[in-house]
């Protein structure tokens, strides 16, 4: 009878494993065929020439090169304004601030920050950027609105990671005669510094991908040449890639998605650099 | 005996209310080891990170009194904390060693306060070391990350790296609560050493502890100093009842 109730609840054990199990492979599918998919039609069109040359024949041959270039520009420019503002935004948070009213507003600033839709960050940037303060239709508008759209990713990965430092660090850093500043340029920051790069990247792949923001503050249709400075407008690939999927007739099927392969690769192989980043530094912590 | 540190009507209450210190008044003198002891919540901690000031990073809580060091107000508001945490170093219960190499950690204090020369470093985490009866040990590898060395090492590493900075006074706050017995006698052959030149405020992690090392000892009981005296003194012959009760184990 005992050996009875056992092997039964053995069985509801392995059932509920099955189950989970099943369950985690569900959400893995979606993406393994997405990018299946998205290999298996696109790889036929990546050539050098898709790469390196100019589009041609209204886009429907040539490359893809200003879009690329285009994308590469717009993630870097993000960078520049948003890394340095969202690390620092983060530091105060977590080592300076005191827990008041003024601390709490920010917090669900930022939490709201980042639920909002990307469109509308759009429209955000069109009214400040763009007209505003007449930057045009730019890099430096797009990358502008890029950056508050991308802030609160930084923001909160980098603040968890400063936190996750820990507390005694602090407090013997102190003891010893540190300033608050000394102590965390020298021990907080270089130990949440392969965190804080994870958040990073993260953020700044969101911005790779995005079509929305730049839609009205940056995004070119169509550009015969390379942007020159930051107030070119440019060609992306998010937004070369809806252009050809929808405004362009007769359009050939092979380089939406050579297009869509190149947008993912560049996303991917900025998480893989993240993951590899973040292993790495959990290998090597010390805490 | 001089006396290196005067603490007057001293009375520490942190922000909720609770009371810490209650009119603590106490000499600790200079070139010996004063042992702080009671049962836990006694307020020897608060009283160690008075003389540090590190009090000063826990949230609103008030002070009164004074604590007097070579005859200067510590708790000032004009005090220049980060000269007087390098004058009173501290270590504690667990050893926290920083992220950083053998040698890193024991410099660390002296490259805050500007020092760049290498010679300098260098014989400074000699001589912390030596008097931490840890360069032996450690003399080859000094570069190596210090999070390798045992829990015992890791202790005197920090007592190494406190002595580098060139202290006068040194807080210890159950400094060998976590060591194993073998570990807890080198640290308390150190501090026989050390005492010669420095003072030393020790929290022991037991009365057997206190007994072994007081030179002087000061019995705390709930936020309360009922009696201090030369620790042979205290020992064998307490004058409080409760100081004798403790001593003898009857509560604790």
């Amino acid at each position: 009878m005992k050996r009875a109730s056992f092997s039964n609840r053995d069985l509801v054990q392995r059932l509920g494993f099955s189950l989970l199990t099943l369950v985690a492979l569900v959400t893995v599918v979606p993406i393994l065929v997405v990018i299946a998919y998205v290999v298996k039609e696109g790889a036929p069109a990546i050539s050098w020439e898709f790469l390196t040359a100019m589009p041609r024949d209204g886009m429907r041959a040539g490359g893809i090169l200003p879009a690329i270039v285009g994308t590469f520009y717009l993630t870097l420019g993000t960078a520049v304004f948003s890394v340095p503002l969202g690390i620092a935004a983060a530091i105060y948070l977590s080592e300076y601030a005191r827990d008041n009213w003024l601390t709490r507003l920010i917090r669900i600033a930022i939490i709201n920050l980042a639920g909002i839709p990307s469109v509308v960050y759009g429209l955000f940037g069109l009214g400040l950027f763009v007209l505003f303060l007449e930057f045009g239709t730019s890099i430096l508008a797009a990358s502008l609105t890029l950056s508050i759209m991308t802030l609160p990713v930084i923001i909160s990965a980098s603040e968890e990671a400063l936190r996750a430092v820990p507390q005694a660090f602090r407090t013997v850093s102190i003891s010893l005669g540190g300033t608050r500043w000394q102590t965390i340029r020298k021990i907080v920051l270089p130990q949440a510094l392969p965190g804080i790069l994870t958040g990073v990247i993260l953020g700044l792949e969101r911005a790779a991908g995005e079509t929305a923001p730049i839609l009205f503050t940056g995004a070119a249709f169509f550009l015969p040449r390379l942007p020159g400075t930051p107030l070119d407008a440019t060609m992306a690939l998010p937004y070369h890639l809806f252009v050809i999927s929808t405004q362009v007739p007769e359009m050939p099927f092979q380089i939406q998605y050579g297009t869509a392969l190149v947008l993912i690769a560049f996303v991917l192989g900025m998480n893989i650099i993240a993951t590899v980043i973040r292993s790495r530094a959990r290998a090597k912590r010390q805490w | 005996m001089v006396d290196k540190i005067v603490i007057e009507n001293l009375n520490l209450q942190y922000a909720d209310g609770t009371e810490s210190l209650r009119d603590i008044s106490l000499n600790i003198p200079a070139n010996a080891i004063s042992v702080l002891f009671g049962p836990a919540g006694g307020g020897k901690s608060s009283l160690l990170r008075c003389l540090n000031r590190l009090n000063d990073l826990t949230e609103v809580q008030t002070v009164a009194g004074r604590i007097l060091l070579d005859g200067e107000d510590i708790l000032d508001p004009q005090t220049d904390v980060i000269a007087l945490r390098r004058k009173v170093g501290m270590v504690f219960a667990r050893p926290v060693v920083l992220p950083l190499t053998i040698r890193g950690n024991l410099t660390y204090g002296l490259e805050l306060a500007g020092e760049k020369r290498k010679s300098r470093l260098d014989e400074a985490a000699e001589r912390g070391l030596k008097l931490a009866a840890l360069w032996d040990e450690v003399r080859d590898r000094l570069d190596d990350p210090a999070i390798a060395l045992s829990g015992g090492q890791q202790q005197r590493l920090c007592l190494a790296r406190v002595l580098a900075n060139q202290p006068e006074v040194i807080l210890m706050d159950e400094p060998t609560s976590g060591l194993d017995p073998i570990s807890t006698g080198k640290v308390e052959a150190a501090l026989q050493e050390l005492k010669k030149d420095y003072t030393i405020l020790l929290v022991p992690h037991s009365v057997q502890q206190a007994a072994r090392t007081a030179d002087f000892a000061a019995f705390f009981l709930q936020g309360e100093l009922v009696e201090a005296a030369e620790g042979k003194e205290l020992f064998t012959h307490p004058k409080q009842k409760r100081t004798e009760d403790y001593v003898e184990g009857r509560f604790g």
